[in-house]
């Protein structure tokens, strides 16, 4: 008998969240757009880990120039043809996915640490520290985001890391300000008041009991904004600002090719029609998880 | 009312304060070298010496920042490193640009938006309501700069419909400067024929720039058409037998829209700082494309004075819809 009652114990606790898991599952698959979503994701998610062993001509990927074959149309050898250096473009796309989920993952993982510490000690602490800090948040949130995230990573100089800091810089505020309500609206819970009573410290309720109460917002909009910050790193790369050649990235692809246009076409359709697949997917996704993980967002 | 405008123009104070000293702290304080870029790969060490000078470079940061604050209350935002043109003037010829792009892309987004999410919500879940909301979320995805690109291709150099990019053929004579918008200062010296080719040149960038915020307005105006819809003062309506048509203009749209409004007005602000890459694409003379000249060369006067102009119309724009609440929905008062 005693061994059963151990063995219960664990199964009882973990049931009730199976279920929530179950139905939220449930929920999702009823939504066609939502797994539309997910299977978009699934299918970039896996092209940036395997796109540059996938693709036709990895010596393109790797830099490797063939000028007797530039501009060569649409083929079965290359599906959207080859761009000003010869290069296959299905190839540099499919590569190309790496660099942009990476570079969009780093902007929101960094923008939410940050956003989450100062919308936590913001909303936790109140009085003057949450006026400072507040006021600060609003303050970035005027300057246009495009514009500060242009001049830092200018600032910084080029390449992949300072570019993604520069993103995360003026990506950070929305965090802040959805961390704090909903830090304000967890600090007068029962359990907050129960952990205080025990002696627990301020950090320890702040970063053990309240945070991990305000995970389901966060992780909804960091997938509403990873379709954003794909766009927002292409759009960098477009302008010139950003990852270095022969790094294949969309953004600078479409910069290249628009410089050729309209005679050659061709190679502004890959990477074009990647970025916008691969936001399209994030938003149906984000917007499938709002429907489960936070009901009241939902407009 | 006077109370609330005078202070919140007063607030209006510590944000230039404080968007100039994050501005300063990223120009000064992070690494980057814009004198050697200003002054050329084959400057000596004395002409680089004298630039810095001659700008006040060579001073700390907070002598450099009490002088730009001392210019900025006389109306001057500095000059730029690389073309030496003071940059007032310089925002001061390109803002009309952009604003006028802007504008025509938040006219496009409203006119079509409102009336599209008040129909999407009459027909909610039928296949027109579906379709709308499935081009809505591509709508929103859609690269702007990609967008751009494609309309380009169809348009001005397969169909021949319209011109690739600028404001005006370098051939035609723009309209006398009133409102710095082309398309209204051509009306206003009744030149017709201007007018149109202005129309021409700002048709593709206001439709990439117009597009996603369209689909914002039109999901937000359908979200809150349906929930007014539900309201009891709707029933009321119905139940007086009042027209169709007269509950969803009177009650209806005009209590949707004021939820709305805040979108717009968020909108807008976004805008003016998104142009840049519409602005590159179509070779739009605005501030977009100024900053971004000003940017790539790390000339830091300019992009201080972009960022402070479009952080201010952006507090402004949000103040003015502040004041449009009150009109639309009496029940808001200004404390």
């Amino acid at each position: 008998m005693s061994d059963v009652a151990d063995i219960s114990m664990p199964h009882a606790e973990a049931a009730p969240r199976r279920e929530g898991l179950a139905r939220g599952w449930f929920r999702f698959r009823q939504s066609r757009l939502s797994m539309v979503g997910a299977a978009l994701t699934f299918v970039v998610l896996f092209f940036a880990v395997f796109g540059m062993m996938l693709a036709p001509y990895p010596e393109h990927v790797a830099g490797g120039i063939e000028t007797g074959l530039r501009f060569l149309p649409p083929s079965w050898a290359h599906p959207f043809g080859t761009n000003e250096l010869g290069q296959d473009v299905l190839s540099l796309t499919m590569a190309g996915t790496t660099v942009s989920v990476l570079a969009g993952f780093g902007v929101v993982l960094i923008g939410t640490l940050i956003g989450t510490v100062m919308g936590g000690i913001a909303g936790f602490a109140g009085g003057w520290l949450d006026e400072i800090l507040m006021r600060f948040t609003d303050l970035t949130l005027t300057i246009p985001s495009l514009i500060l995230a242009m001049a830092i990573a200018a600032a910084l100089g080029p390449g992949f890391e300072n570019m993604v800091l520069a993103i995360s810089l003026s990506w950070w505020p929305g965090y802040a300000r959805l961390v704090r309500g909903e830090v304000i609206g967890a600090r007068e819970e029962v359990y907050v008041t129960a952990a205080r009573a025990i002696g627990a410290s301020p950090t320890r309720v702040l970063f053990r009991h309240i945070l991990p109460n305000c995970v389901s917002p966060i992780i909804v909009k960091m997938s509403l904004d990873m379709g954003f910050a794909i766009l927002t790193v292409a759009g960098l790369g477009f302008i010139g600002i950003g990852v270095r050649p022969p790094t294949p990235e969309w953004g600078t692809m479409l910069s290249n090719a628009r410089s050729y246009m309209p005679d050659i076409w061709w190679t502004a359709m890959a990477p074009g029609t990647a970025m916008f697949l691969t936001v399209v997917g994030f938003n149906l996704l984000g917007d499938g998880l709002r429907d489960i993980l936070d009901p009241k967002g939902r407009r | 009312m006077l109370l609330f405008l005078v202070r919140r123009i007063l607030l209006l104070i510590p944000v230039i304060i404080g968007l100039t000293i994050i501005m300063f702290a990223i120009a000064r304080l992070l690494p980057g070298d814009p004198v050697g870029l200003a002054a050329g790969p084959n400057a000596t060490q004395v002409e680089r010496e004298a630039l810095a000078q001659e700008f006040g470079l060579d001073r700390p940061v907070w002598g450099q920042y009490a002088t730009y604050v001392t210019g900025l209350m006389q109306g001057d935002l500095g000059r730029s490193l690389l073309t030496r043109r003071p940059v007032a003037a310089d925002i001061a010829s390109y803002l009309p640009a952009t604003l006028e792009l802007v504008f025509a892309a938040m006219a496009i987004a409203i006119v079509v938006g409102v009336p599209l999410g008040l129909l999407t919500a009459i027909w909610r879940n039928r296949w027109p309501d579906y379709l709308s909301q499935v081009v809505a979320i591509g709508a929103i995805s859609m690269p702007r700069f990609f967008l751009g690109l494609l309309l380009q291709l169809v348009f001005a150099m397969w169909l021949l419909w319209l011109p690739l990019g600028g404001r005006l053929p370098i051939v035609v004579m723009p309209p006398p400067f009133v409102t710095g918008f082309i398309t209204v200062d051509a009306l206003i010296a009744g030149d017709f024929s201007t007018f149109v080719t202005a129309l021409k040149h700002l048709a593709m960038p206001a439709i990439a720039l117009s597009l996603s915020p369209l689909a914002t307005i039109m999901r937000m105006m359908r979200s809150s058409s349906i929930e007014v819809m539900a309201q009891d003062y709707v029933m009321t309506a119905r139940a007086l037998g009042l027209p169709r048509r007269k509950i969803l203009t009177r009650a209806i749209a005009r209590n949707a829209f004021s939820a709305t409004l805040t979108v717009i007005g968020l909108y807008f602000g976004w805008l003016l700082g998104g142009t840049v890459l519409v602005e590159t694409v179509f070779d739009w003379p605005g501030l977009g494309l100024y900053a971004t000249k000003a940017i790539v060369s790390q000339d830091m006067m300019p992009v201080i004075g972009v960022a402070l102009v479009i952080g201010l119309i952006f507090v402004m724009a949000n103040l003015l819809i502040d004041l449009a609440y009150g009109l639309i929905n009496p029940k808001v008062r200004y404390a």
